[in-house]
């Protein structure tokens, strides 16, 4: 996908595709120009647009898993890899990266550069967590590696933490090392429907607090005129043995004491609209339901951060009219919000609950004057000071990161 | 500016945060010569006892203002020399910020001083059915600030992750004495997650005067299991295969006959009788899920020849287990008039090589070497035993500890897993990283500590100076206009 087909419109001057760490370097090396990363483009839209593009510089041609040790857990392999031909790979020893973002055809590298994570976070943790080892070329050249190739590890600076969510701001990912996890060979779901926001992190906490270990826990929200309505899904993923007894223990949670009757068992086949057979009752099944780790769809959407618990203050915060789907213990949601959405309210009402309200995605019309990121922070000098070391001269990916950076 | 000398400081530290808090007596500041690694001992021209966020921030604009260096300390249980004072300068010690500010059972979030203790993190949310999963085995004494700057693991850290997996936000005081806050109670904010590089800075970008943790639900079971072997290849294997079979225990600890000898004769943990290496295995979550893979683990166990598996029937017999392990350390203490700790990582399914490897190298030197360490990690913890009153003991056991590092790395592992570079392995980050590698490092510490006062000569194989910031953008926030007035 290019650039200007997710609706981030930044025409480059010229486009290269390096391939190998050497040839990255030289290019860096060898011009002076602005120059912006890209893997397979699909969230160029997450970040403001840069300045600058004298060169798109795609990673697509790095495209090598350079080292696999099924029996350590450990892969390098380079950023332009797509998650999904890595994981194909690692399935046949039934491992993968726990890493589930949705978008189609995504690489490594641009998952890393946009912290892109997906629903099973819940269990395994965002980027920060799994990536043990990094290797970017900084604008002036210098290739740097950190971290390292086995899971424990604390020699010098983390700067895999430093790229992770910079957008390709702080130097171009070239390779990438991941902690694997095995594949879990068998799933159930336990679906529950939500009527109001306090009804849905009720219904969450309750699975969070209890000693099941769901992998994901993800709730599909709607904000109707009044109230929020949609549906809760704890989804389990361990032995056959162990999740048939979890999702039996979720629904008993789920429905409550006094409503036991209500479970539904068997295999729910969800519908086109994922909700079960009766959307009243909570029901065990084993497929995901579509709305199942895709982001919402709209003019505009948002990727909200927040303390866990605030959860309903946040779902209220948000206009008549805004749906998506949120991690809903961990505290983070996606939001297609209308277009007169009012962006600072919005972020003001957020700012109690330590929360953010992050574009995603706009349509073109909405882009001119979009505050991307929202409020700075009073980290921002610091983080000018760390763009200035590694970019003096601002050539990567000016303008994309918060504050524009 | 020419650096003032750091006893000069003491009239106006004393001025600003109180007499009692700045240590000056010679005698009161041998306490804090050295740190866990004993054999690096220096000692600082003055000590700050900081009680809150203001003394720190006073006691580091000081510092910045004069240009002399300054060193945080916690509890001082770090074993490469973090927390050893520069000289000619200040000791900043943050054991008395240890209030616990927030138990917030609902957020998953425990927020508290610097100078808290690890364990107390964990008894506060214990009430909640919740824990603080990063538990070093000096947990009972090691501070929230020095898991932080070591970025700090425990046994088990191989399921639940590192201090860094755990850590939210921290308030930072900045070497020029700028307060910022990186991150929060919220699990992920806008722009760069300079939260995840200052974890594991080991004192190098400023002072952390609070820290917010996420905690962790308790899990439903809890299951140990102590396995005795009669070769540690056969122990070590049972590791590798247990990992690449795909189960991840809690924790997988491994110890070799002499540890198992020391533990024993300290506190008669009572493990099988005759083992040249045991296993302490400990799965937890869903029954259903920890009673198959404690199945799988002994059937792994057995093929490796395991001739002992017992499993903890009840809760003290889980924590006797638990106690032979973690006391090694001290133990090994009483078999030897002084120890030294390695600490060096390798892919797990070298461990019956490496450690064979390691066996062979100790055997050659004509030292003996303990092995009590995170297997599951492939985490060593060589305890090289050596006679302080021997001329030259010291030096040589020092000697097999960087061959044992070597060793790691030729095996695609690294020189710290746990208890950081400090000063004791900083020649060695040369052999891990490149030129180049250390310069990108390099630069996020000058983004950081442009004047390099914060815990200066640890970490870096060589000292540099930061320069000029390059480059035409100099956006910055504007400075704290108190800074100049200091003096
Ligand atoms: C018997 C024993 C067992 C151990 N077991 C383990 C283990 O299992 N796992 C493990 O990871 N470690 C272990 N350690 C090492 C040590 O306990 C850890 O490194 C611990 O995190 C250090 O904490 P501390 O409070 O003692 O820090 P200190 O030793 O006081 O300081 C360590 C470093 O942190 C910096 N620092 C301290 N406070 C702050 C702050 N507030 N802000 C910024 N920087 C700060 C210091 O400058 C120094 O560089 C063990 C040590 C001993 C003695």
């Amino acid at each position: 996908m290019d650039p200007a087909a997710s609706g981030a419109r930044w025409p480059a001057a010229e486009t290269v595709a390096p391939r190998s760490t050497a040839e990255t370097a030289d290019l860096l090396r060898g011009t002076t120009g602005t120059v912006v990363p890209v893997g397979a483009g699909t969230k160029t839209g997450w970040a403001a647009p840069p300045e600058r593009c004298d060169l798109l510089l795609r990673t697509t041609a790095l495209d090598r898993i350079t080292e696999y040790a099924p029996g350590d857990l450990v892969v390098v392999a380079e950023a332009g890899v797509p998650l999904a031909a890595l994981q194909k790979q690692l399935a046949e020893h039934s491992q993968m990266l726990a890493l589930d973002p949705p978008e189609e055809g995504a690489t490594l590298g641009g998952i890393v550069a946009a912290n892109a994570s997906g629903p099973r976070r819940l269990r395994y943790g965002t980027v920060r967590d799994l990536l043990i080892g990094v290797t970017a070329v900084l604008a002036d050249g210098t290739v740097a590696r950190s971290g390292g190739k086995v899971v424990k590890n604390v020699a010098g600076y983390d700067l895999g933490k430093l790229h992770t969510g910079a957008h390709g701001a702080l130097g171009v990912v070239v390779s990438t090392t991941w902690r694997l996890h095995p594949r879990p060979p068998a799933t159930a779901t336990v679906t529950a429907p939500v009527h109001g926001s306090a009804h849905a992190a009720d219904l969450a906490f309750r699975v969070a607090r209890s000693t099941l270990t769901p992998t994901a826990l993800e709730l599909n929200w709607r904000r109707g005129p009044f109230d929020v309505t949609g549906e809760l899904l704890a989804l389990f993923e361990s032995s056959p043995a162990s999740v048939a007894g979890q999702a039996a223990a979720c629904a008993g949670l789920l429905a409550g004491e006094e409503s036991k009757a209500a479970v539904y068992e068997g295999d729910s086949a969800p519908s086109a609209h994922g909700t079960s057979h009766d959307p009243d009752r909570v029901a065990i099944g084993a497929a995901l339901p579509a709305w199942f780790g895709q982001r919402p769809t709209g003019p505009m959407v948002l990727r909200l951060a927040y303390a866990p618990a605030a959860l309903p203050h946040v779902l209220d915060a948000l206009p008549p009219g805004a749906h998506g789907t949120a991690s809903a213990a961990v505290g983070v949601g996606y939001a297609a919000v209308p277009p007169e959405t009012d962006l600072a309210a919005l972020r003001a009402a957020l700012a109690p609950h330590d929360g953010s309200a992050v574009v995603l995605a706009a349509h073109p019309d909405l882009r001119a004057g979009l505050d991307h990121w929202g409020p700075p922070g009073d980290a921002f000098g610091l983080m000018t000071r760390v763009k200035d070391r590694f970019d003096p001269a601002r050539r990567l990916s000016p303008g994309r990161l918060l504050g524009g950076l | 500016m020419t650096p003032a000398r750091a006893s000069a400081l003491a009239a106006p530290l004393r001025a600003a945060i109180g007499a009692a808090k700045v240590l000056t007596d010679p005698a009161q500041l041998r306490t804090y010569e050295c740190d866990g690694l004993a054999t690096v001992r220096v000692r600082p021209a003055l000590v700050v006892l900081a009680e809150d966020r203001d003394d720190v921030v006073a006691a580091v604009r000081i510092c910045a203002a004069a240009g002399v260096p300054f060193v945080a300390r916690g509890s001082g249980t770090g074993l490469s020399g973090g927390a050893v004072p520069v000289a000619d300068g200040v000791l900043v010690v943050l054991s008395r910020l240890r209030a616990i500010h927030a138990v917030d059972p609902g957020n998953a979030r425990v927020t508290a001083g610097p100078g808290v203790i690890n364990l107390s993190v964990t008894r506060a949310a214990a009430p909640h059915g919740q824990a603080y999963a990063p538990d070093p085995s000096s947990q009972q004494v090691c501070s929230l600030g020095g898991n932080i700057a070591e970025n700090a693991g425990g046994a088990h850290c191989l399921k639940y992750g590192f201090t860094v997996n755990h850590v939210t936000g921290a308030e930072v005081v900045l070497p020029d004495g700028e307060v910022v806050r990186l991150g929060g109670i919220a699990p992920e904010h806008p722009g760069l997650d300079l939260l995840g590089a200052f974890v594991g800075s080991e004192g190098t970008l400023g002072i952390a005067t609070e820290i917010t943790v996420r905690t962790v639900q308790a899990p439903e079971t809890v299951r140990t299991m102590l396995v005795g072997f009669h070769s540690v290849a056969d122990a070590a294997g049972t590791v590798s295969d247990i990992i690449a079979e795909g189960i991840l225990p809690a924790a997988v600890e491994m110890m070799d006959a002499l540890a198992i000898q020391a533990a024993e004769a300290a506190v008669q943990c009572g493990y099988p009788e005759g083992a040249v290496a045991v296993l302490v295995v400990e799965l937890d979550g869903p029954a259903v899920e920890v009673d198959e893979q404690f199945r799988q683990v002994e059937r792994i166990a057995a093929a490796r020849h395991a001739f002992e598996t017992r499993i903890a029937r009840d809760e003290d017999e889980r924590a006797l287990m638990w106690k032979g392990r973690k006391s090694a350390f001290a133990a090994v203490g009483r078999i030897s008039p002084a120890y030294y700790v390695q600490d060096g990582v390798i892919p797990r399914t070298r461990l019956p090589e490496v450690l064979d490897e390691v066996a062979r190298l100790a055997d050659a030197a004509g030292i003996r070497v303990a092995n009590v360490f995170h297997a599951g990690d492939g985490n060593l913890h060589p305890l090289i035993l050596f006679d302080d009153a021997v001329e030259g003991a010291g030096h040589a056991a020092e000697q097999l500890g960087f061959a044992i590092l070597d060793l790691c790395l030729a095996n695609g592992g690294s020189i710290t897993g746990e208890h950081g570079v400090g000063v004791e392995k900083k020649a060695k980050m040369a052999d891990q990283f490149t030129p180049g590698d250390l310069d990108a490092m390099h630069r996020l510490r000058c983004a950081f500590d442009p004047a390099g006062l914060a815990n200066p000569g640890k970490l870096f194989p060589t000292p540099r100076l930061c320069g000029e910031r390059p480059g035409p953008h100099t956006a910055e926030a504007p400075r704290d206009p108190a800074l100049g007035e200091v003096f």
